[in-house]
């Protein structure tokens, strides 16, 4: 066996299914053998997201120039244990006034889509719990249910602010839903296929360098489709209006929580899949580059979170509407186009003409971006008030010298 | 049928976690735009003018570094101008020039808290609350140094400062000069170009300038409004008329002009500092003054300061006892309060919390 | 171009994060505390009070209670007060110190500490016996005579009553300000108590009784 496969997922996979399969059936080893991959990777997935409330709270203490929690475990690693436990025994209220039924699933339909996300990502290579052949449609359609998860929140608590909260956050996601699914349908022209594994397969030259528009507005929908910040008006607490959470208490609101930490993990799974080659690199095994290259994503939310103020709820609209379609469309027709022109006679782009597209793709994002920007009026502002200095005999009396 | 929509009140109560202290503010709104607010304090009342008029003179002090509790040295250096021009006492020089650097120092401690909280409120997570508490901990950490207490420091006496500063102040100081400008410019860049913010506080919250003077409104926000008025250059106090500084004016006096006017004052405030600390003479810190002291009978004198959030000042009577008759403070942010309304009322909701967060009100004062 | 202020500010922030943390982890750490710190436990020496209740009259919350009665020592020098009691009620104090201004006899000083919690507001109260018995780091507040000599009430040497006063009597201390010798006040005329100040003497008839 070769020893770097020993590393390889699917080895094991084939190694418990070949060992189950001598003794069991064939149907119970396979399902045997796949419940246990999935098994793993949901549950590391989980742990990553876990891990990530723990890096989260470190980092931002960090950024902050502060140390984050460090007394429970060493540097603070059960904090996030010590959070679960909290919120575990917090008691559940629920109000008067609410649908129950719809308050209490409300929770669930918030957390399912994120592992059914993690369910068509290809964690390592010839790995990933299943490689439908329309998988981005299938995470589009998935990340719908968090919107819908969203309302019913607001809408069951029997607060009336609670579903202007509400309200106000399904109009932003579903605003941002447009620019995403046109920045991945633009992926989904180059590598010629919805599966997500032919995306990983095609991409000889990672689509971050190939579509920079795209990426950027990816970056940003997906900022916005996740609550965070600066996107994330739905959690603000120094908002007048409450968020759809408020009446939720204990385990509930903690898998709400738990659903918007595990959203930051999957996204960033999903942006590396997409436009950093996935798990695709030379020496260490696929696995490991993939968690590198997700870590980098979440750093980069991170950091974008510890420093950005949040937007007005219209501003965030306007800013979709505006701003981020039309580039999308843009961008999708200048991806169509040279697909168009440069692809091979069989359909697929070689790596030279991936990098030309590069090029391309690169002058148009900046003339796109600055333009674009300017064509809407971004406010060429002054920022400095005038400094008057003003003499002794009084501010009123004689003229001050204005320094610009 | 048509749709019919009617304004709707909301209160936003005094336990909230943006409004700066125990203050409560009916809004009534229709839809996102504000038509009316009508704020409602005195959830923080203590009574501080009447117990004045029970202590002593020198008593009264520890009562007023509990009015801007942010702030304290302008407090008392207020009250103690204020005492000054009643009983007829000559501060001495290097008092002054104590004064002076501890007021100066204390601006700057007031603005770091302005801005980092109006950033707080503008929803950038902590980080620049945290870097501005970073550096405001240095200057509590030189208070400590110089007056015991980080807080509330009962530093000022009528006739200078209570104690000379100590050996370590100075080179803490001068360390803290060096260090700061370098600071505010990373403050500036780390927030000045920041289009997000930019965007959310540019043309909101703007006051006119007549509605300022009308309504004595007096601080960075009257100055923010264009009006030309600090009383460090206009009624000039302590030894302000010795030393160089510029005033920021601000021209359109929306949110924006307010937070670029402090951050610019804090600047003017280093220059300040410096300034005295290469001029200050040696030489006794106080006057020869009793603790217990009668002013003449039927003496009043108005004290005024240019505080971090405006015009603060002590209007004392005395009856010849050695207590005042009736100590009234007029207050930079009860006054700045009332023109809370034209500055909110047509725009949007969202832009309540971070308009009333650049008013920089601070309840101990408004309610006493 | 739109978006370089937000890039020049994560710039900062991405500075910030590889700075030492300011954190300081109490209680293992400690924030450094300057010797002119206006502490909690207030440190008294019983040989140099005499019971006049000035620390009483100037406490602007009057919170300090002090019960003298004849001691009976010297009755052909007219007599000197035994203090019976000298309570401080530390519940209510503002650690303002002027009860230290107060003092004429430096027999009152700001403690240094922080950390006397309790779990009642009566035990709060500081008694004689507990300022009697106390170790005796004062702080520096308002006492330059202590300044001057630079003593760090952390981790210097407890003082005895003898080192304490503004002219302190001539006994040998241990410390980087060496040997004998006298001092005077560093600013003669600001510590003057009013019974010597030639006009404005005060009257405390208002407030601020003792019980004798």
């Amino acid at each position: 066996m070769d020893p770097r496969g020993f590393f390889e997922l699917n080895t094991w996979y084939r190694g418990l299914y070949l060992t189950l399969d001598n003794v069991l059936p064939s149907w119970m080893s396979y399902f045997i053998a796949g419940f246990a991959v999935m098994f793993a990777i949901v549950n590391a997935m989980m742990l990553l997201a876990t891990l990530y409330i723990w890096f989260e709270r470190r980092a931002l203490g960090r950024f902050q120039v502060r140390q984050g929690p460090n007394r429970w475990g060493p540097f603070g690693l059960l904090q996030p244990i010590a959070d679960a436990l909290k919120i575990l025994g917090k008691e559940d209220i629920v109000p008067h006034g609410a649908d129950r039924w719809v308050f209490n699933i409300a929770p669930i339909v918030m957390f399912f889509p994120v592992p059914m996300i993690v369910a068509v990502l290809p964690i390592a290579k010839n790995v990933a719990i299943t490689d439908i052949n329309v998988g981005l449609l299938f995470v589009v359609a998935i990340t719908g249910f968090s919107t819908l998860a969203i309302f019913m929140a607001g809408w069951a608590s029997g607060n009336r602010y609670a579903l202007f909260g509400a309200a106000r956050a399904v109009a932003m996601l579903i605003s941002y839903e447009i620019p995403l699914i046109i920045t991945l349908g633009s992926i989904a022209l180059l590598s010629g296929s919805l599966a997500m594994g032919t995306i990983v397969a095609t991409q000889n030259v990672p689509y971050l360098l190939v579509q920079p528009l795209a990426f950027v507005i990816f970056m940003m929908a997906i900022s916005a489709e996740m609550n965070r910040s600066p996107f994330d008006i739905v959690e603000a607490e120094s908002e007048l209006i409450a968020g759809y959470h408020t009446e939720y208490s204990g385990m509930k609101f903690g898998m709400f929580m738990l659903a918007e930490f595990a959203a930051v993990i999957v996204a960033s799974g999903l942006a590396t899949t997409i436009f950093l080659q996935g798990w695709r690199w030379p020496f260490l095994p696929s696995a490991i580059w993939f968690l590198l290259k997700m870590g980098m994503f979440v750093f980069l939310f991170l950091w974008i979170r510890a420093t950005i103020p949040r937007l007005r709820v219209d501003q965030i609209l306007a800013f979709a509407w505006k701003f981020l379609l039309p580039l999308s469309v843009v961008s999708l027709f200048a991806t169509a186009l040279e697909v168009f022109f440069l692809r091979e006679p069989d359909g697929s782009l070689t790596t030279n003409t991936l990098w030309i597209m590069s090029g391309i793709n690169f002058g148009l994002a900046i003339v796109a971006l600055v333009g674009w920007a300017n064509v809407l009026g971004h406010r060429r502002y002054n920022p400095a008030p005038r400094i008057a200095s003003m003499y002794r005999d009084g501010p009123l009396g004689s003229r001050p010298v204005e320094v610009q | 049928m048509a749709t019919r929509t009617e304004p709707i009140t909301v209160n936003i109560g005094p336990q909230h976690p943006s409004t700066h202290g125990v203050f409560r503010m009916r809004v009534t709104f229709d839809g996102e735009d504000i038509l009316n607010v009508e704020p409602v304090f005195g959830y923080l009342h203590r009574g501080s003018e009447k117990l004045a008029e029970e202590r002593n003179y020198t008593q009264v002090i520890t009562l007023t570094d509990r009015l801007d509790y942010v702030a304290s040295q302008t407090n008392n250096q207020a009250y103690c101008i204020a005492v000054e021009k009643l009983a007829g006492i000559q501060p001495t020089e290097r008092g002054m020039y104590l004064r002076v650097i501890a007021a100066e120092l204390q601006r700057i401690a007031s603005h770091l808290v302005a801005t980092g909280f109006l950033l707080q409120d503008l929803g950038a997570f902590a980080t620049p609350l945290m870097y501005c508490f970073r550096e405001r901990e240095r200057i509590l950490e030189m208070f400590e140094m110089l007056c015991g207490a980080r807080i509330t420091v009962s530093y000022m006496r009528p006739g200078g400062v209570f104690q000379d500063a100590p050996e370590d102040f100075w080179p803490a100081l001068t360390t803290f000069l060096e260090d700061m400008p370098g600071y505010l410019d990373e403050l500036d860049m780390l927030l000045t170009g920041n289009e997000i913010i930019v965007g959310r506080t540019f043309d909101v919250g703007v006051l006119k300038p007549e509605i300022a003077i009308n309504g004595s409104v007096s601080g960075p926000i009257l100055r923010s409004t264009g009006v030309r008025w600090d009383i460090r250059k206009a009624d000039p106090y302590d030894i302000y008329d010795r030393i160089e500084f510029d005033v920021p004016i601000g021209t359109r006096g929306d949110n924006w002009d307010r937070y670029k006017v402090r951050l610019e004052e804090m600047r003017q405030s280093l220059r300040i500092v410096e300034q005295c600390v290469a001029q200050i003479p040696e030489g006794p810190a106080r006057a020869e003054v009793p603790f217990v002291f009668r002013p003449p009978a039927g003496a009043e004198a108005y004290g005024r300061v240019e505080a971090p959030k405006g015009e603060l000042g002590f209007y004392l009577v005395s009856d010849g006892t050695i207590a005042p008759y009736r100590c009234k403070i007029r207050s930079p942010s009860m006054i700045n309060l009332s023109v809370l309304s034209d500055i909110l009322v047509g725009y949007k909701l969202a832009d309540l919390i971070v308009t009333f967060g650049s008013t920089d009100i601070n309840m101990g004062e408004v309610d006493r | 171009m739109y978006g370089m202020g937000i890039v020049k500010g994560m710039s900062v922030t991405l500075r910030n994060l590889f700075r030492t943390p300011v954190t300081v982890n109490y209680p293992e750490e400690r924030m450094p505390q300057h010797s002119r710190f206006r502490g909690e436990e207030f440190v008294w020496y019983e040989e140099r009070c005499t019971g006049c209740a000035s620390c009483a009259k100037y406490c602007p919350l009057g919170i300090i209670k002090i019960e003298t009665s004849p001691s009976g020592e010297f009755p052909q020098e007219g007599d000197s007060y035994k203090i019976d009691t000298f309570d401080i009620d530390i519940g209510r104090c503002m650690f303002c110190g002027f009860c230290v201004e107060a003092c004429p006899y430096d027999a009152l000083f700001m403690g240094s500490g922080f950390e006397r919690g309790r779990y009642r507001r009566d035990s709060l109260v500081i008694t004689i016996d507990e300022l009697k018995a106390a170790e005796k780091h004062p702080s520096t507040w308002f006492r330059p005579q202590l300044e001057q000599r630079r003593y760090d009430p952390f981790e210097g040497k407890s003082l005895e009553w003898q080192e304490v006063g503004r002219r302190y009597l001539g006994q040998t201390m241990h410390g980087p300000a060496g040997p004998t010798y006298e001092y005077q006040l560093e600013t003669p005329g600001a510590l003057e108590t009013p019974s010597q100040s030639p006009e404005l003497s005060g009257h405390d008839e208002e407030y601020g009784e003792e019980e004798e």
